[in-house]
């Protein structure tokens, strides 16, 4: 793959060629980019959630009505997410997620931890397909291959994006 | 009858299966998600559609499926029927709906003042909580509430005619209904939701 000034690039370009035209968000740091990619293309849509869990809801409702969508957010928001996850695995709809982690390399904030230790394994319990990417350079290819598991395969799918790759928020200490 | 004091459940005369029925006699070709439970019951005892999306589960989450059919078919109307005790559960769902703006989006909270279908627990809109108040509060400006079965014609014009997201409170007595159990395989309800939408070959 090409190299390109940011992640978020690939990401977009691979949601344009796929037609996912509304993401589903609690924000994130690492999101920045992608988020902002998002709110200024007149052919997408930004969708601020309360909760994360709503975004599988609305998610699932944009496939059933014929169109594709995705939801962003940190790897806590996962968690508010559990159940919610019961949604499009009855309905066999896609769910793609996109998840920043935290937590993980170098965290510095023990709060984050817990959720980051547990995101994939609390995922897979709930029968989400993980894509791990711990490269920036490889994280356009593996959201694509995420993508089109999710909504060929009508099946539920996460992208988690090491904070390797976002970078650890150090709150100015060493 | 909630142990809080103020209920006024007691009070709450719409009788929930021919009031449903009344009002989706006059939906037109409005789409229609009932949430988990009595709602969907409801829907299904009124008669049988591919255009109402039926749930089984994933309480709080009616709102959010509804606002995202809401915005992937912005020709057709959605209406969200769903009760009390879900409508708390995914009441920050309310601000998306605002921020959102969908001009085809009616949510309608069919308010029993308990948790009918896990044992008719008292739940939290028998005493204090506003229902309507939180939504305005949230920015959904047309808001209604409902306490006589003969306002099922109003309450069909507020849902299924008017513009911009809407919010409307009906409230019902505490009733024990026979189940009206409709397909519950989402494979099958969503696929002929989708065909009838003309987004998925039959």
């Amino acid at each position: 793959m090409a190299f390109s000034e940011h992640w978020s690039s690939d990401v977009f370009r691979e949601m344009k060629a796929r037609n996912i035209r509304t993401v589903c968000t609690i924000p994130d740091g690492g999101l920045t980019q992608l988020l902002n990619m998002v709110k200024a293309d007149p052919a997408h849509r930004l969708v601020t959630l309360t909760t994360e869990e709503e975004g599988i809801g609305i998610a699932t409702g944009c496939w059933l009505g014929g169109e594709r969508a995705m939801i962003a957010m940190q790897s806590s928001g996962v968690g508010n997410c559990i159940n919610a996850l019961g949604l499009p695995a009855a309905f066999r709809a896609p769910c793609l997620m996109l998840v920043t982690m935290r937590g993980q390399w170098g965290e510095f904030n023990p709060w984050q931890v817990p959720m980051g230790q547990g995101t994939r394994p609390a995922l897979e319990a709930m029968g989400v397909r993980c894509f791990p990417v711990d490269k920036a350079a490889e994280v356009g290819e593996t959201f694509a291959a995420a993508a089109d598991l999710a909504f060929h395969g009508r099946l539920s799918a996460a992208v988690l994006i090491s904070q390797r790759v976002i970078g650890a928020k150090g709150f100015g200490q060493k | 009858m909630s142990t809080n004091g103020t209920s006024t459940s007691g009070s709450n005369k719409i009788q929930r299966r021919p009031f449903v029925a009344e009002l989706l006699k006059r939906r037109g070709n409005t789409l229609v998600v009932p949430g988990l439970g009595s709602p969907t019951w409801d829907t299904f005892a009124s008669g049988d559609s591919p255009e109402y999306l039926y749930s089984w589960g994933g309480m709080g989450l009616a709102v959010p499926t509804a606002l995202g059919i809401a915005l992937a078919q912005p020709s057709r109307r959605v209406l969200a029927l769903t009760g009390d005790g879900e409508m708390l559960m995914g009441i920050g769902s309310l601000a998306v709906v605002a921020d959102q703006n969908p001009q085809n989006l009616a949510i309608l909270v069919l308010d029993n003042e308990h948790f009918g279908e896990t044992g008719r627990q008292s739940g939290l809109t028998g005493n204090k909580v506003d229902l309507t108040a939180v939504a305005r509060g949230f920015g959904i400006e047309r808001t209604i509430v409902v306490t006589e079965q003969g306002k099922v014609g109003e309450l069909a014009e507020f849902l299924f005619q008017g513009q911009g997201p809407a919010l409307a409170v009906a409230k019902i007595a505490l009733s024990e209904d026979p189940w009206r159990l409709p397909e519950k395989d989402g494979g099958i309800i969503a696929h002929r939701f989708r065909v009838a939408l003309g987004v998925e070959r039959a």
